[in-house]
């Protein structure tokens, strides 16, 4: 039951073909999407940013008069379904390697800016 | 013939006739990209000590009877595959400094057939764009007009081979980044069928669209080439298990009774006439040599555009993500707290077409957004690719220009997000379906070169390269090159 | 509890799959290696590097879906979960969203009342684990580990049918043994493979409307979970009892305090962006894989249960304690034998003396110190009466600190019981001989004076008299 709140909000707009209108994005929206991409703008690139997008939401938006009722969205290109390997250790231990570069490593961590629960 | 002049497939000749040795051969195109590498803006890394050693051992191990099918023959890999040891940088600040720990699928099956890696190729950033100006690295130049882009995202791939400063290249294709540059340059680009080549060590822009080629001079040396990068590989849970034929044995067979679709759209009113009238004369050629050419329709053409600016930015805003300061490239200095980390290091490493991506993908995924715009585009792609399936019940290929107009001016379109996409109007459609396509030289419209573009169904890559081949043995097209590169 | 409240509880478990390997690399899940030692490549995320999908966690999540009577699906999907976070190398979790492995099922726990109640499940599904961040030592910093990046998850999701904190362990507890019964986690909560979040809520009663919930995290304990619940339904009632509203966040719970506090705003709330991920593809399970697998299944707790009942007439609850594992079921029915003549003694030496001894030594019972076999021997020289239940106790203790089987024991300490009437009337003639004035207050009323008799034959047979002769024996002499 909890996990059909996360369906719920995912249906709320209308279904793909009652035709979205074309919707242009405002600062606040854009300023959502850099914060959700984790994507530091700097002000001059912001207005830039909510024009160049706006255009292009614009653009695909066409897609909402595509005919796909009972079409079933693409899996794969050549319909594969998922191979499965063996459950076996065939990887051994990188971490010299890969440290070697890190930005911030210690004592076989990497160290970030405090983490708060 | 001087050596930078000819063909991968005449160089393999020479080597195995002993008409000289691939030290010799390597140097020679060291020197080429000495001379002309810095005015084509098309290398980021260049291997010298590493190529001369791989070239050493090639002569070594082909004096011993030895060595791979590619044994001493130079290629440069576009900076997209990871090269073990190697600067990896895909063409982007954040990965300026990247090391990469491993090869490859790609690079590890040309370095064991013996292939000599000269250098990493300028390329678009993270793939994403059509003129390879995204570059942190500066744009390339075609060497056709230094004024003009060579295309992308494989610009420098393209670039370099279009010189002579290699007879080949690998590259990727997402949207059209191999095909467009390819045309744009006067060179053959091949993009496999989905699941063909492996994808494991090909850093990831859109998983469900990215695919692996060959940017060469002829369908000769893409034949070649590509029986060596493809196959099955169980790294990539979406490389598919299907035979590798022989590529160059097929290349001999006439294209008598070969049935050519053309589609009634793509020679509409946003294709420049001259162009038009270069394909057209190719599709002649095709003709006299026995195919026959019918008119197919692709009724959801249209939208083949906006599903792609909806797909592969949604993938790619998810891809990006690793991107984060933490394990490896660019991390911003003195983090105030982990916000700060994750947005100033992203924000000084991706340039600003990677982050309009990341942003439309962050956006067409989220809440309330993803039935409308990335299901739908899901559906959309599904009726794609049957418009393409019903098409080849009648014909065999599916022919057309690659490019709307020839290569245009740096500066050009890059004011125009959706301008800039509509480039991609005629290759994006293999894509979407996972259809195996290419591009050859076909004319000239004042002095720069255009493409003809063919689109096969799945597998049908030894199709594709033979009617290439067999285009090449009745035209010359591809034997022109730019006067300052001769 | 305030009846005017019913309170409402879900449970997500997070179960660790015991593969070798990790959900999509090749990398060891072992646990207690040294930080970033197990991480490779595929769990670092590092560029251009591609999931391939572990059968084993097909397999384990098939066998589960079966055991608690749910659908394995014929298709699933795995998604990406997107989020920044410094455990989640990918900046997002492969995890699964609209067709997960395993929908519906249920779990049977016994109420209050000490009736059956059915809890559903609504799906279970799989994911990857993420890393972990350590914080002691480092000043204003964190230092992230990424050996666990990668360790499948097996992710079981409640319908929220429980209605106390009881409820929650007892269901909590079942899902436990079943999977370590299935031998598809070893269930450990200090080591992290077993962890659970509580959805916690509270509607007046008779309200059909759910409350709004909040969400328990750091529950790594069955008595925890325990307390953190009953303080969140305090907690929640005496919110709304003083006019405020439960807000849907994110609560853990603080051990020391014994407390639940909010976690540190979690941001604008989380827009996950599930999309299928493109670097996988739809797992197929057949029919006949399905069945392949049910073949494997092993008898299940419950089923155990109500057989240990029928079969060796036992109590439900001694029962319920010997099907707790497989490997204390297995231990007891080894020692039981077939029948039921030996079972209940057998039952309680195992769920008493021996447990004791497994504990003392913080042993689990694959390492019991006696075998079944010898425990077996042990009781049947109770029940053959060469030996007193009493004396029993101790030739455990030796038998338990190596000293050999049963019978030697018995042998070499000369413990055989006394049991010939003859040898026994002689001691109790001579205690009553040696204790006229007890006798004569036995005789005057002081019934429980026959446990100083008593203890005065056991004391001069050192203890080998067999007490119920010996009773017997006094009462009559000491009465007439």
């Amino acid at each position: 039951m909890y996990h059909c709140v996360r369906v719920r909000q995912r249906a709320q707009l209308q279904g793909p073909n009652s035709g979205i209108s074309a919707v242009s994005l405002d600062k606040d929206q854009v300023q959502h999407i850099a914060m959700l991409a984790r994507l530091r703008l700097a002000d001059e690139e912001i207005t830039q940013t909510v024009d160049k997008l706006s255009r292009i939401v614009d653009f695909v938006d066409q897609l909402s008069a595509a005919p796909t009722a009972n079409v079933v969205p693409m899996a794969h290109p050549l319909n594969q379904t998922q191979r499965l390997r063996a459950d076996r250790v065939t990887e051994a231990n990188v971490r010299d390697a890969v440290q070697k570069n890190a930005p911030a490593v210690s004592e076989g961590l990497y160290i970030v800016p405090k983490v708060l629960d | 013939m001087e050596l930078h002049v000819q063909t991968l497939t005449e160089l393999k000749a020479g080597l195995d006739r002993g008409d000289f040795s691939s030290v010799e051969l390597t140097q020679a195109m060291q020197a080429r990209i000495a001379q002309h590498g810095e005015s084509l803006n098309a290398f980021i890394t260049i291997m010298d000590d590493a190529a001369l050693a791989a070239a050493q051992l090639a002569d070594e191990k082909r004096a011993a009877g030895d060595g791979g099918v590619l044994n001493g023959l130079p290629i440069v890999h576009k900076d997209i595959f990871c090269t073990r040891d190697v600067l990896t940088t895909c063409g982007s600040r954040m990965l300026e400094n990247f090391i990469s720990p491993y090869d490859a699928s790609v690079v590890e099956r040309l370095s064991d057939a013996g292939a000599v890696v000269l250098g990493k190729s300028n390329m678009d950033e993270f793939a994403m764009g059509s003129s390879n100006e995204t570059s942190y690295f500066g744009p390339v130049k075609n060497p056709w007009d230094l004024d003009r882009s060579p295309g992308g995202s494989s610009g420098g791939s393209a670039a370099a081979v279009a010189a002579r400063l290699a007879p080949a290249a690998t590259g990727t294709d997402t949207g059209g980044s191999i095909r467009q540059p390819a045309a744009l340059t006067n060179t053959v680009g091949i993009k496999p069928t989905y699941g063909r080549v492996s994808r494991y060590g090909m850093i990831a822009f859109a998983s469900s669209l990215d695919q692996a080629g060959v940017i060469t001079r002829s369908a000769a040396d893409a034949a070649l080439l590509l029986g060596v990068m493809a196959g099955f590989d169980e790294r990539d849970s979406t490389s598919v298990d299907h035979p590798v034929p022989d590529y160059v044995a097929g290349l001999e067979a006439s294209l008598k009774g070969l049935r050519v679709g053309i589609v009634r759209q793509h020679f509409d009113s946003g294709l420049d006439h001259a162009t038009g009238e270069a394909v057209r004369e190719a599709l002649q050629v095709l003709q006299a040599q026995g195919a026959t050419l019918t008119e197919v329709d692709l009724p959801n053409l249209d939208y083949c555009v906006p599903t792609y600016y909806v797909v592969a930015p949604a993938e790619c805003s998810s891809n990006m993500s690793r991107f984060d300061g933490v394990r490896f490239g660019r991390r911003a200095d003195n983090p105030e707290d982990l916000l700060d980390l994750y947005s100033r290091s992203r924000g000084e490493g991706f340039g600003e077409e990677v982050k309009r991506r990341i942003m439309t993908g962050t956006y067409v995924l989220s809440a309330g957004y993803y039935d409308a715009y990335y299901l739908q585009a899901q559906k959309v792609r599904q009726l794609i690719s049957d418009d393409f399936r019903k098409a080849f019940e009648s014909v065999d290929v599916i022919a057309g220009p690659t490019t709307p107009t020839p290569a245009f001016k740096l500066g050009d379109k890059t004011d125009d997000p959706i301008t800039m996409y509509l480039n991609d109007i005629y290759t994006i459609g293999a894509n979407l379906a996972g259809l195996p396509a290419i591009s050859a030289p076909c004319g000239m419209v004042q002095g720069l070169p255009v493409g003809l573009h063919l689109v096969g169904p799945h597998w049908a890559e030894e199709s594709l390269l033979r009617t290439v081949h067999q285009y090449q043995s009745q035209t010359d097209w591809h034997r022109a090159c730019p006067e300052a590169f001769r | 509890m305030n009846s005017a409240w019913e309170v409402v509880i879900g449970l997500e478990i997070h179960t660790q799959l015991a593969t070798k390997s990790k959900i999509f690399s090749g990398a060891s899940t072992a646990y207690g290696a040294e930080p970033n030692t197990q991480a490779c490549l595929v769990d670092l995320g590092y560029p251009g590097v591609l999931p391939v999908l572990n059968e084993e966690v097909v397999r384990m999540a098939t066998l589960f879906g079966l055991a608690v009577g749910g659908t394995v699906a014929s298709r699933s999907i795995f998604a990406r979960k997107n989020y920044f976070y410094p455990d989640l190398p990918k900046g997002y979790q492969i995890s699964q969203f609209e067709l997960p492995i395993v929908v519906g099922g249920e779990m049977y726990i016994t109420d209050a009342d000490g009736n059956e109640k059915r809890i559903g499940i609504t799906r279970a599904h799989l994911e990857e684990d993420a890393g972990k961040s350590i914080h002691e030592g480092l000043d204003r910093s964190s230092g992230i580990d990424l050996n666990r990046a990668g360790t499948p998850l097996l992710e079981i999701v409640s319908e929220p049918d429980l209605r106390s904190a009881k409820e929650a362990v007892s269901y909590l507890r079942k899902i436990h043994t079943l999977v370590r019964y299935l031998e598809i986690s070893d269930g450990n909560m200090q080591e992290g493979s077993f962890r659970c979040d509580a959805n916690v809520s509270v509607r007046p009663l008779g309200q059909e409307e759910l409350g709004t919930r909040a969400e328990l995290k750091n529950l790594n304990s069955f008595r925890f979970i325990e307390k953190a619940i009953n303080f969140e339904v305090d907690r929640q009632i005496e919110l709304i009892e003083d006019g405020g509203k439960v807000v849907l966040e994110t609560r853990l719970y603080d051990s020391d305090k014994n407390e639940t506090r909010s976690m540190r705003s979690k941001e604008e709330a989380n827009d996950y962006r599930y999309f299928p991920d493109p670097d996988l593809l739809p797992v197929e399970i057949t029919a006949d894989y399905v069945e392949a697998v049910r073949a494997t299944m092993p008898e299940l707790p419950d089923v155990k249960r109500q057989r240990f009942v029928d079969d060796y007439g036992l109590k439900t609850d001694d029962a319920s304690i010997l099907t707790g594992s497989r490997a204390l079921a297995d231990y007891f029915e080894s020692a039981a034998g077939a029948g039921t003549s030996a079972a209940q003694a057998i039952a309680n030496w195992v769920i008493g003396d021996l447990t004791g001894a497994l504990n003392k030594d913080g042993l689990d019972i694959d390492h019991s110190r006696v075998s079944a076999a010898d425990l077996a021997g042990l009781v049947a020289r109770i029940s053959d009466d060469t030996i007193s239940g009493k004396i029993a106790k101790d030739v455990f203790e030796a038998m338990w600190a190596g000293e050999g089987t049963a019978d030697d024991i018995i042998e070499s300490r000369g413990l055989r019981q006394i049991t010939d009437s003859s040898a026994i009337e002689a001691v109790v003639d001579k205690v009553i001989a040696d204790n006229p004035g007890q006798v004569a207050e036995y005789r005057g009323g002081k019934d429980k004076l026959i446990g100083f008799f008593v203890g005065q034959v056991m004391k001069d047979t050192q203890g080998k008299a067999n007490p119920g002769q010996v009773n017997k024996m006094l009462k009559d002499k000491l009465s007439s």
